[in-house]
Protein backbone atom coordinates (compact mmCIF):
# COMPACT_ATOMS: atom_id res chain seq x y z
CA UNK A 1 0.00 0.00 0.00
CA UNK A 2 1.56 3.52 -1.21
CA UNK A 3 1.85 5.41 2.49
CA UNK A 4 -0.44 8.51 3.12
CA UNK A 5 -0.09 11.25 5.76
CA UNK A 6 -3.13 11.54 7.98
CA UNK A 7 -4.24 15.13 8.21
CA UNK A 8 -6.61 16.31 11.05
CA UNK A 9 -8.80 19.32 9.78
CA UNK A 10 -10.42 21.34 11.70
CA UNK A 11 -12.02 23.66 9.45
CA UNK A 12 -13.58 23.59 6.16
CA UNK A 13 -11.10 26.32 4.93
CA UNK A 14 -8.51 23.88 5.92
CA UNK A 15 -9.70 20.82 4.63
CA UNK A 16 -10.92 22.36 1.16
CA UNK A 17 -7.46 23.95 0.50
CA UNK A 18 -5.91 20.54 1.33
CA UNK A 19 -7.62 19.22 -1.04
CA UNK A 20 -7.15 21.43 -3.82
CA UNK A 21 -3.44 21.61 -3.36
CA UNK A 22 -3.62 17.45 -3.13
CA UNK A 23 -6.14 17.46 -6.23
CA UNK A 24 -6.69 13.52 -6.76
CA UNK A 25 -4.05 12.73 -4.62
CA UNK A 26 -6.27 13.50 -1.40
CA UNK A 27 -9.51 12.60 0.12
CA UNK A 28 -12.25 13.30 2.98
CA UNK A 29 -12.11 10.51 5.41
CA UNK A 30 -15.48 10.66 7.66
CA UNK A 31 -15.80 6.92 9.23
CA UNK A 32 -13.49 5.43 6.91
CA UNK A 33 -15.80 2.15 6.36
CA UNK A 34 -15.37 2.59 2.47
CA UNK A 35 -11.85 4.85 2.28
CA UNK A 36 -9.51 2.68 4.43
CA UNK A 37 -10.63 -0.57 2.73
CA UNK A 38 -10.74 0.62 -1.03
CA UNK A 39 -7.03 1.76 0.15
CA UNK A 40 -6.08 -1.32 1.46
CA UNK A 41 -7.45 -2.88 -1.36
CA UNK A 42 -5.18 -0.61 -3.55
CA UNK A 43 -8.14 0.83 -5.62
CA UNK A 44 -6.39 4.17 -5.69
CA UNK A 45 -3.38 5.29 -4.12
CA UNK A 46 -3.39 8.89 -1.65
CA UNK A 47 -1.11 11.11 -0.93
CA UNK A 48 -2.81 12.52 2.25
CA UNK A 49 -6.18 11.42 4.01
CA UNK A 50 -8.04 14.42 5.47
CA UNK A 51 -10.18 13.24 8.74
CA UNK A 52 -13.17 15.73 9.16
CA UNK A 53 -14.07 14.37 11.82
CA UNK A 54 -12.64 17.97 14.10
CA UNK A 55 -14.46 20.22 11.71
CA UNK A 56 -17.85 21.66 13.52
CA UNK A 57 -20.03 21.61 10.78
CA UNK A 58 -19.20 18.51 9.43
CA UNK A 59 -20.29 16.79 12.64
CA UNK A 60 -23.14 18.80 13.88
CA UNK A 61 -26.30 17.16 13.57
CA UNK A 62 -29.69 19.76 14.54
CA UNK A 63 -33.03 18.45 14.17
CA UNK A 64 -34.41 22.44 14.08
CA UNK A 65 -37.37 23.63 15.67
CA UNK A 66 -39.22 23.58 12.64
CA UNK A 67 -39.17 20.26 12.12
CA UNK A 68 -35.99 20.21 9.39
CA UNK A 69 -33.20 18.08 10.04
CA UNK A 70 -30.08 18.88 9.32
CA UNK A 71 -27.13 16.20 8.78
CA UNK A 72 -23.57 16.95 9.13
CA UNK A 73 -21.50 15.59 6.40
CA UNK A 74 -18.93 12.46 8.68
CA UNK A 75 -21.54 12.05 11.66
CA UNK A 76 -22.11 8.68 12.48
CA UNK A 77 -25.05 6.82 12.14
CA UNK A 78 -25.50 5.76 15.51
CA UNK A 79 -25.99 9.61 16.52
CA UNK A 80 -28.66 9.56 14.26
CA UNK A 81 -30.37 6.62 15.46
CA UNK A 82 -29.76 7.17 18.93
CA UNK A 83 -31.29 10.70 18.73
CA UNK A 84 -35.14 9.94 20.23
CA UNK A 85 -36.67 12.86 18.40
CA UNK A 86 -34.84 12.24 14.84
CA UNK A 87 -36.00 8.69 15.49
CA UNK A 88 -39.93 10.05 15.77
CA UNK A 89 -39.63 12.10 13.16
CA UNK A 90 -37.55 10.70 10.21
CA UNK A 91 -38.44 6.84 10.50
CA UNK A 92 -37.15 6.36 6.79
CA UNK A 93 -33.92 7.64 7.84
CA UNK A 94 -33.32 5.64 10.76
CA UNK A 95 -34.22 2.44 8.78
CA UNK A 96 -31.03 2.96 6.77
CA UNK A 97 -28.64 4.17 9.32
CA UNK A 98 -29.27 1.34 11.64
CA UNK A 99 -28.52 -1.44 8.79
CA UNK A 100 -25.57 -0.08 7.41
CA UNK A 101 -23.22 -2.39 8.51
CA UNK A 102 -23.30 -3.56 12.24
CA UNK A 103 -22.69 -1.94 15.39
CA UNK A 104 -18.61 -1.38 14.97
CA UNK A 105 -19.48 -0.10 10.99
CA UNK A 106 -22.13 2.08 12.62
CA UNK A 107 -20.02 3.98 15.35
CA UNK A 108 -18.04 5.43 12.24
CA UNK A 109 -19.78 5.52 9.42
CA UNK A 110 -22.10 8.51 8.03
CA UNK A 111 -24.47 8.83 6.04
CA UNK A 112 -22.34 11.37 4.15
CA UNK A 113 -19.91 9.18 3.06
CA UNK A 114 -22.12 6.70 2.10
CA UNK A 115 -23.42 9.39 0.04
CA UNK A 116 -20.10 10.46 -1.07
CA UNK A 117 -18.68 6.73 -2.23
CA UNK A 118 -22.20 6.46 -4.35
CA UNK A 119 -22.10 3.08 -5.06
CA UNK A 120 -25.68 2.09 -5.85
CA UNK A 121 -26.17 -0.32 -3.62
CA UNK A 122 -26.13 2.22 -0.91
CA UNK A 123 -28.46 2.00 1.49
CA UNK A 124 -28.43 5.63 2.88
CA UNK A 125 -28.99 7.54 -0.46
CA UNK A 126 -32.86 6.52 -1.04
CA UNK A 127 -33.80 7.97 2.07
CA UNK A 128 -32.23 10.66 1.62
CA UNK A 129 -33.74 11.24 -2.06
CA UNK A 130 -37.72 10.34 -0.47
CA UNK A 131 -37.21 13.07 2.19
CA UNK A 132 -36.23 16.22 -1.07
CA UNK A 133 -32.88 15.67 1.00
CA UNK A 134 -30.31 18.81 -0.41
CA UNK A 135 -26.27 18.62 -0.13
CA UNK A 136 -24.34 21.58 0.56
CA UNK A 137 -20.77 21.35 -0.96
CA UNK A 138 -17.83 23.88 -0.38
CA UNK A 139 -14.78 24.31 -2.06
CA UNK A 140 -12.26 27.31 -2.40
CA UNK A 141 -14.09 28.93 -4.68
CA UNK A 142 -17.39 29.21 -2.52
CA UNK A 143 -21.05 26.96 -1.66
CA UNK A 144 -23.19 25.27 -3.55
CA UNK A 145 -26.49 23.17 -3.29
CA UNK A 146 -27.71 20.02 -5.34
CA UNK A 147 -30.71 17.77 -4.52
CA UNK A 148 -29.23 14.35 -3.47
CA UNK A 149 -30.89 12.98 -6.95
CA UNK A 150 -28.51 15.01 -8.88
CA UNK A 151 -25.45 14.39 -7.11
CA UNK A 152 -24.56 10.65 -7.53
CA UNK A 153 -23.28 10.79 -11.34
CA UNK A 154 -22.31 7.11 -11.98
CA UNK A 155 -20.95 3.60 -9.89
CA UNK A 156 -18.09 5.41 -7.39
CA UNK A 157 -18.98 8.94 -8.85
CA UNK A 158 -20.29 12.24 -7.48
CA UNK A 159 -20.58 15.62 -8.93
CA UNK A 160 -17.90 16.87 -6.54
CA UNK A 161 -15.44 18.72 -8.01
CA UNK A 162 -11.74 18.86 -7.16
CA UNK A 163 -11.27 20.55 -4.30
CA UNK A 164 -14.88 20.09 -2.87
CA UNK A 165 -16.13 18.64 0.00
CA UNK A 166 -19.90 17.41 1.10
CA UNK A 167 -20.27 19.65 4.14
CA UNK A 168 -24.11 18.75 5.36
CA UNK A 169 -27.56 17.43 4.12
CA UNK A 170 -30.27 18.85 4.71
CA UNK A 171 -33.86 17.42 4.57
CA UNK A 172 -36.93 19.87 4.75
CA UNK A 173 -39.49 19.30 7.27
CA UNK A 174 -42.31 16.89 6.57
CA UNK A 175 -45.19 17.83 5.74
CA UNK A 176 -47.98 16.69 7.73
CA UNK A 177 -49.52 13.34 6.97
CA UNK A 178 -45.60 12.14 5.63
CA UNK A 179 -44.20 8.81 6.13
CA UNK A 180 -41.47 7.53 5.01
CA UNK A 181 -39.60 3.56 4.60
CA UNK A 182 -36.65 2.02 3.82
CA UNK A 183 -36.58 -1.83 3.15
CA UNK A 184 -33.83 -3.75 0.92
CA UNK A 185 -33.42 -7.44 0.02
CA UNK A 186 -30.31 -9.22 1.36
CA UNK A 187 -29.53 -12.81 1.59
CA UNK A 188 -28.61 -12.81 5.11
CA UNK A 189 -30.65 -11.17 8.15
CA UNK A 190 -27.47 -8.56 8.41
CA UNK A 191 -24.29 -7.16 7.10
CA UNK A 192 -24.76 -7.37 3.66
CA UNK A 193 -25.05 -5.64 0.41
CA UNK A 194 -28.45 -5.27 -0.85
CA UNK A 195 -29.77 -7.21 -4.29
CA UNK A 196 -32.06 -3.91 -4.24
CA UNK A 197 -33.54 -1.95 -1.99
CA UNK A 198 -36.31 0.83 -2.52
CA UNK A 199 -37.26 4.02 -0.23
CA UNK A 200 -41.02 5.24 -0.68
CA UNK A 201 -42.19 8.42 1.37
CA UNK A 202 -45.69 9.89 0.83
CA UNK A 203 -47.81 12.96 1.91
CA UNK A 204 -51.28 11.64 3.07
CA UNK A 205 -54.47 13.40 2.59
CA UNK A 206 -56.05 15.10 6.45
CA UNK A 207 -58.27 11.56 5.72
CA UNK A 208 -55.59 9.32 5.81
CA UNK A 209 -57.00 8.01 2.71
CA UNK A 210 -55.76 9.59 -0.55
CA UNK A 211 -52.05 10.28 -1.60
CA UNK A 212 -51.46 13.73 -2.07
CA UNK A 213 -47.55 12.95 -3.52
CA UNK A 214 -45.27 10.45 -3.20
CA UNK A 215 -41.29 9.88 -4.02
CA UNK A 216 -39.76 6.60 -4.80
CA UNK A 217 -36.07 5.76 -4.88
CA UNK A 218 -34.37 2.62 -5.77
CA UNK A 219 -31.28 0.87 -4.76
CA UNK A 220 -28.61 -1.54 -6.36
CA UNK A 221 -30.94 -1.69 -9.76
CA UNK A 222 -28.89 0.97 -11.83
CA UNK A 223 -25.36 2.59 -11.98
CA UNK A 224 -26.62 5.00 -9.32
CA UNK A 225 -29.61 5.35 -6.56
CA UNK A 226 -32.32 6.45 -9.19
CA UNK A 227 -35.43 8.59 -8.55
CA UNK A 228 -38.58 6.88 -9.45
CA UNK A 229 -40.17 9.74 -11.42
CA UNK A 230 -42.48 8.21 -13.28
CA UNK A 231 -43.89 5.61 -9.70
CA UNK A 232 -43.53 8.69 -7.69
CA UNK A 233 -45.94 10.70 -10.71
CA UNK A 234 -48.12 7.94 -10.93
CA UNK A 235 -48.99 7.89 -7.03
CA UNK A 236 -50.36 11.33 -6.76
CA UNK A 237 -54.35 11.44 -6.54
CA UNK A 238 -54.02 7.67 -6.29
CA UNK A 239 -56.10 6.25 -3.04
CA UNK A 240 -53.66 4.52 -0.39
CA UNK A 241 -54.60 0.43 -0.99
CA UNK A 242 -52.80 -2.17 -1.56
CA UNK A 243 -54.22 -1.83 -5.45
CA UNK A 244 -52.36 1.21 -5.93
CA UNK A 245 -49.12 0.40 -4.40
CA UNK A 246 -48.95 -2.94 -6.39
CA UNK A 247 -49.42 -0.75 -9.25
CA UNK A 248 -46.68 1.85 -8.35
CA UNK A 249 -44.67 -1.63 -8.00
CA UNK A 250 -45.01 -2.09 -11.46
CA UNK A 251 -44.15 1.28 -12.74
CA UNK A 252 -41.27 1.69 -10.44
CA UNK A 253 -39.94 -1.75 -11.91
CA UNK A 254 -40.13 0.03 -15.45
CA UNK A 255 -37.64 2.55 -14.33
CA UNK A 256 -34.96 0.18 -12.65
CA UNK A 257 -32.08 -0.48 -15.17
CA UNK A 258 -30.55 -3.54 -13.26
CA UNK A 259 -27.48 -5.83 -14.18
CA UNK A 260 -26.87 -9.25 -13.07
CA UNK A 261 -24.49 -10.32 -11.05
CA UNK A 262 -23.14 -12.58 -8.28
CA UNK A 263 -25.48 -11.08 -6.17
CA UNK A 264 -28.93 -11.25 -8.28
CA UNK A 265 -30.36 -11.03 -11.72
CA UNK A 266 -31.72 -8.90 -13.97
CA UNK A 267 -34.96 -10.65 -13.45
CA UNK A 268 -34.86 -11.33 -9.87
CA UNK A 269 -33.95 -7.47 -9.25
CA UNK A 270 -37.05 -6.15 -11.35
CA UNK A 271 -39.63 -8.80 -9.31
CA UNK A 272 -37.89 -7.00 -6.55
CA UNK A 273 -38.43 -3.37 -6.83
CA UNK A 274 -41.89 -4.76 -7.45
CA UNK A 275 -42.22 -6.10 -4.21
CA UNK A 276 -39.85 -3.27 -2.18
CA UNK A 277 -42.11 -0.79 -3.55
CA UNK A 278 -45.22 -2.15 -2.35
CA UNK A 279 -44.10 -3.08 1.14
CA UNK A 280 -42.12 0.28 2.02
CA UNK A 281 -45.93 1.88 0.48
CA UNK A 282 -47.35 -0.40 2.76
CA UNK A 283 -44.91 0.77 5.33
CA UNK A 284 -44.66 4.38 4.35
CA UNK A 285 -48.77 5.29 4.32
CA UNK A 286 -48.98 3.20 8.03
CA UNK A 287 -46.25 6.22 9.07
CA UNK A 288 -48.06 9.00 7.51
CA UNK A 289 -50.96 8.04 9.22
CA UNK A 290 -49.31 8.02 13.17
CA UNK A 291 -48.28 11.31 11.51
CA UNK A 292 -51.11 13.75 11.85
CA UNK B 1 18.19 11.97 -4.75
CA UNK B 2 15.04 11.05 -5.08
CA UNK B 3 13.11 9.76 -2.25
CA UNK B 4 11.20 6.49 -1.50
CA UNK B 5 7.29 7.11 -0.38
CA UNK B 6 8.10 5.88 3.08
CA UNK B 7 10.89 8.17 3.40
CA UNK B 8 8.38 11.33 2.97
CA UNK B 9 5.91 10.53 5.13
CA UNK B 10 6.89 11.34 9.01
CA UNK B 11 5.57 9.01 11.78
CA UNK B 12 3.29 10.65 14.05
CA UNK B 13 3.29 11.23 17.71
CA UNK B 14 -0.30 9.98 19.28
CA UNK B 15 -1.15 10.07 23.25
CA UNK B 16 -4.09 8.53 24.39
CA UNK B 17 -5.16 6.47 27.35
CA UNK B 18 -4.93 2.86 26.69
CA UNK B 19 -6.52 -0.12 28.89
CA UNK B 20 -6.20 2.75 31.65
CA UNK B 21 -2.74 3.76 31.26
CA UNK B 22 -1.85 6.78 29.54
CA UNK B 23 0.08 6.05 26.42
CA UNK B 24 2.15 7.67 24.39
CA UNK B 25 3.18 6.36 20.52
CA UNK B 26 5.02 6.56 17.56
CA UNK B 27 3.57 4.95 14.07
CA UNK B 28 3.25 5.31 10.25
CA UNK B 29 0.08 7.38 10.17
CA UNK B 30 -0.98 4.81 7.88
CA UNK B 31 -1.36 2.04 10.04
CA UNK B 32 -4.44 0.84 11.32
CA UNK B 33 -5.09 1.22 14.71
CA UNK B 34 -5.10 -2.73 14.42
CA UNK B 35 -1.32 -2.32 13.88
CA UNK B 36 -0.31 -0.18 15.90
CA UNK B 37 -1.99 -2.29 18.65
CA UNK B 38 -0.19 -5.59 17.84
CA UNK B 39 3.00 -4.43 15.96
CA UNK B 40 3.93 -1.42 17.82
CA UNK B 41 2.55 -1.40 21.21
CA UNK B 42 3.13 -5.64 21.31
CA UNK B 43 -0.97 -5.77 22.56
CA UNK B 44 -1.59 -9.25 20.46
CA UNK B 45 -4.79 -9.79 22.30
CA UNK B 46 -6.79 -8.10 19.26
CA UNK B 47 -6.68 -10.27 16.25
CA UNK B 48 -6.92 -10.05 12.68
CA UNK B 49 -9.93 -11.97 10.87
CA UNK B 50 -10.37 -10.26 7.52
CA UNK B 51 -9.02 -6.87 7.57
CA UNK B 52 -11.48 -5.53 5.83
CA UNK B 53 -14.45 -4.80 8.74
CA UNK B 54 -16.53 -7.64 8.23
CA UNK B 55 -15.29 -10.22 10.95
CA UNK B 56 -15.20 -7.92 14.41
CA UNK B 57 -11.95 -10.17 15.59
CA UNK B 58 -10.52 -6.94 15.62
CA UNK B 59 -13.22 -5.26 18.22
CA UNK B 60 -11.92 -2.19 20.14
CA UNK B 61 -13.62 -0.29 22.54
CA UNK B 62 -13.06 3.81 21.88
CA UNK B 63 -14.53 6.58 23.61
CA UNK B 64 -17.58 4.08 24.71
CA UNK B 65 -18.31 2.90 21.83
CA UNK B 66 -17.07 -0.19 19.80
CA UNK B 67 -15.14 -0.46 16.55
CA UNK B 68 -12.74 -2.27 14.32
CA UNK B 69 -9.49 -1.55 15.09
CA UNK B 70 -8.56 -2.59 11.24
CA UNK B 71 -11.04 0.62 10.09
CA UNK B 72 -9.41 2.98 12.22
CA UNK B 73 -6.53 4.39 11.95
CA UNK B 74 -3.73 4.44 14.96
CA UNK B 75 -3.19 8.19 14.38
CA UNK B 76 -7.10 8.30 14.73
CA UNK B 77 -6.51 7.14 18.31
CA UNK B 78 -5.08 10.81 19.73
CA UNK B 79 -6.74 12.26 22.70
CA UNK B 80 -9.12 8.98 23.14
CA UNK B 81 -9.74 6.54 25.68
CA UNK B 82 -9.01 2.71 24.25
CA UNK B 83 -9.51 -0.58 25.57
CA UNK B 84 -8.57 -3.56 24.63
CA UNK B 85 -9.54 -7.54 24.90
CA UNK B 86 -6.22 -7.25 27.57
CA UNK B 87 -8.27 -3.95 29.84
CA UNK B 88 -11.41 -6.32 30.28
CA UNK B 89 -10.25 -8.86 32.89
CA UNK B 90 -9.94 -6.92 36.31
CA UNK B 91 -6.70 -7.48 38.10
CA UNK B 92 -6.21 -11.09 39.27
CA UNK B 93 -9.56 -12.55 37.99
CA UNK B 94 -11.82 -13.01 35.00
CA UNK B 95 -14.56 -10.54 33.62
CA UNK B 96 -17.78 -12.76 34.38
CA UNK B 97 -18.30 -12.75 30.60
CA UNK B 98 -15.00 -14.57 30.08
CA UNK B 99 -15.63 -16.83 33.22
CA UNK B 100 -19.29 -17.63 31.32
CA UNK B 101 -17.51 -18.18 27.72
CA UNK B 102 -15.34 -20.61 29.61
CA UNK B 103 -18.04 -22.52 31.31
CA UNK B 104 -20.53 -22.53 28.12
CA UNK B 105 -17.78 -23.77 26.37
CA UNK B 106 -18.34 -20.43 23.80
CA UNK B 107 -14.91 -20.79 22.24
CA UNK B 108 -13.03 -23.17 20.11
CA UNK B 109 -10.19 -21.99 18.41
CA UNK B 110 -10.44 -18.49 19.94
CA UNK B 111 -9.89 -16.45 17.14
CA UNK B 112 -12.73 -15.06 16.98
CA UNK B 113 -13.09 -14.44 21.25
CA UNK B 114 -11.49 -11.10 22.12
CA UNK B 115 -13.74 -9.55 19.84
CA UNK B 116 -16.82 -11.27 21.22
CA UNK B 117 -15.74 -10.39 24.81
CA UNK B 118 -15.33 -6.38 23.92
CA UNK B 119 -18.52 -6.15 21.71
CA UNK B 120 -20.62 -8.00 24.39
CA UNK B 121 -18.94 -6.04 27.50
CA UNK B 122 -19.83 -3.05 25.85
CA UNK B 123 -23.18 -3.91 25.55
CA UNK B 124 -24.05 -5.35 28.67
CA UNK B 125 -22.55 -2.10 30.46
CA UNK B 126 -24.95 -0.18 28.49
CA UNK B 127 -28.09 -2.57 28.54
CA UNK B 128 -27.82 -4.45 31.22
CA UNK B 129 -30.81 -6.24 30.44
CA UNK B 130 -30.16 -6.68 27.00
CA UNK B 131 -32.81 -9.82 25.58
CA UNK B 132 -31.56 -12.89 23.19
CA UNK B 133 -32.60 -11.19 19.79
CA UNK B 134 -30.99 -8.00 21.00
CA UNK B 135 -27.34 -9.87 22.15
CA UNK B 136 -28.07 -11.64 18.47
CA UNK B 137 -28.40 -8.42 16.55
CA UNK B 138 -25.25 -6.70 18.90
CA UNK B 139 -23.21 -9.53 17.93
CA UNK B 140 -24.02 -9.41 14.24
CA UNK B 141 -20.63 -8.03 13.31
CA UNK B 142 -18.58 -10.64 15.10
CA UNK B 143 -18.55 -13.65 13.23
CA UNK B 144 -17.45 -16.87 14.51
CA UNK B 145 -16.84 -19.90 12.21
CA UNK B 146 -16.49 -22.59 15.03
CA UNK B 147 -19.06 -22.42 17.34
CA UNK B 148 -22.25 -21.98 15.68
CA UNK B 149 -22.77 -19.15 17.58
CA UNK B 150 -25.07 -20.52 20.16
CA UNK B 151 -23.21 -21.33 22.95
CA UNK B 152 -21.20 -17.81 22.82
CA UNK B 153 -25.65 -16.57 22.72
CA UNK B 154 -25.91 -18.20 25.79
CA UNK B 155 -22.63 -17.41 27.93
CA UNK B 156 -23.62 -13.93 27.35
CA UNK B 157 -26.86 -14.26 28.64
CA UNK B 158 -25.03 -16.36 31.44
CA UNK B 159 -22.87 -13.54 32.33
CA UNK B 160 -26.07 -10.69 32.07
CA UNK B 161 -27.27 -12.59 35.27
CA UNK B 162 -24.06 -12.84 37.12
CA UNK B 163 -23.56 -9.13 36.60
CA UNK B 164 -27.08 -8.30 37.63
C1 LIG C 1 -18.49 -4.56 7.25
C2 LIG C 1 -19.12 -3.46 6.45
C3 LIG C 1 -20.48 -3.48 6.23
C4 LIG C 1 -21.08 -2.48 5.46
N1 LIG C 1 -22.43 -2.52 5.28
C5 LIG C 1 -23.04 -1.59 4.53
C6 LIG C 1 -24.44 -1.62 4.31
O1 LIG C 1 -25.15 -2.50 4.83
N2 LIG C 1 -25.00 -0.67 3.53
C7 LIG C 1 -24.26 0.31 2.95
O2 LIG C 1 -24.82 1.14 2.26
N3 LIG C 1 -22.92 0.39 3.15
C8 LIG C 1 -22.30 -0.54 3.91
N4 LIG C 1 -20.94 -0.48 4.11
C9 LIG C 1 -20.14 0.55 3.44
C10 LIG C 1 -19.83 1.79 4.31
O3 LIG C 1 -19.81 1.46 5.68
C11 LIG C 1 -20.86 2.89 4.09
O4 LIG C 1 -20.87 3.28 2.74
C12 LIG C 1 -20.59 4.12 5.00
O5 LIG C 1 -21.76 4.89 5.08
C13 LIG C 1 -19.44 4.99 4.52
O6 LIG C 1 -19.32 6.07 5.41
P1 LIG C 1 -17.91 6.51 6.01
O7 LIG C 1 -18.19 7.67 6.88
O8 LIG C 1 -17.20 5.38 6.63
O9 LIG C 1 -17.17 6.95 4.67
P2 LIG C 1 -15.61 7.04 4.33
O10 LIG C 1 -15.05 5.69 4.15
O11 LIG C 1 -14.92 7.95 5.28
O12 LIG C 1 -15.71 7.77 2.91
C14 LIG C 1 -16.28 7.14 1.78
C15 LIG C 1 -15.92 7.92 0.51
O13 LIG C 1 -16.54 9.19 0.54
C16 LIG C 1 -15.57 10.23 0.55
N5 LIG C 1 -16.04 11.22 1.52
C17 LIG C 1 -16.44 10.98 2.78
N6 LIG C 1 -16.87 12.12 3.36
C18 LIG C 1 -16.72 13.09 2.44
C19 LIG C 1 -16.99 14.49 2.44
N7 LIG C 1 -17.51 15.11 3.51
N8 LIG C 1 -16.72 15.21 1.32
C20 LIG C 1 -16.19 14.59 0.23
N9 LIG C 1 -15.92 13.26 0.16
C21 LIG C 1 -16.18 12.53 1.26
C22 LIG C 1 -14.27 9.58 0.95
O14 LIG C 1 -13.15 10.28 0.42
C23 LIG C 1 -14.43 8.20 0.34
O15 LIG C 1 -14.13 8.24 -1.02
C24 LIG C 1 -20.30 -1.46 4.90
C25 LIG C 1 -18.92 -1.43 5.13
C26 LIG C 1 -18.32 -2.41 5.90
C27 LIG C 1 -16.85 -2.36 6.14
S1 LIG D 1 -10.12 -7.88 11.20
FE1 LIG D 1 -11.23 -6.09 11.56
S2 LIG D 1 -13.23 -6.68 11.16
FE2 LIG D 1 -12.11 -8.44 10.59
S1 LIG E 1 -14.04 -20.02 18.07
FE1 LIG E 1 -13.11 -20.22 16.13
S2 LIG E 1 -13.91 -18.50 15.07
FE2 LIG E 1 -15.02 -18.48 16.88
Amino acid sequence: MHPYQYIPATNITEAVSLLARYGPRARVMAGGTDLLVQLRGERYELDAVVDAKAIPELMALTLAKDGALSIGAAVPCYQVYEDEAIVAAFPGIIDAASLIGGIQVQSRASLGGNLCNATPSADGICPLIVHSGVVTLTGVGGTRTMLVEEFTTGPGRNALAHGEMLVKIDLPKPAAHFGAAYQRFIPRNEMDIAVAGVASAVTLDASGQKIESARIALASVGPTPIFAKKASDFLAGQPATEETYAKAGEVASTEATPISDMRGTIEQRHHLVGVLTRRTLAQAVQRARGNS
Amino acid sequence: MTQTPEQSVRKVSVQCTLNGQPTEFLAAPYLSLLEVLRETLGLTGTKEGCNDGNCGACTVNVDGRIVDSCLMLGAEAEGKTIETIEGVAPAGGLHPLQQAFLEEAALQCGICTPGFLVSAKALLEREPDADEPRIRLWLAGNLCRCTGYDKIIRAVEKARDEMK
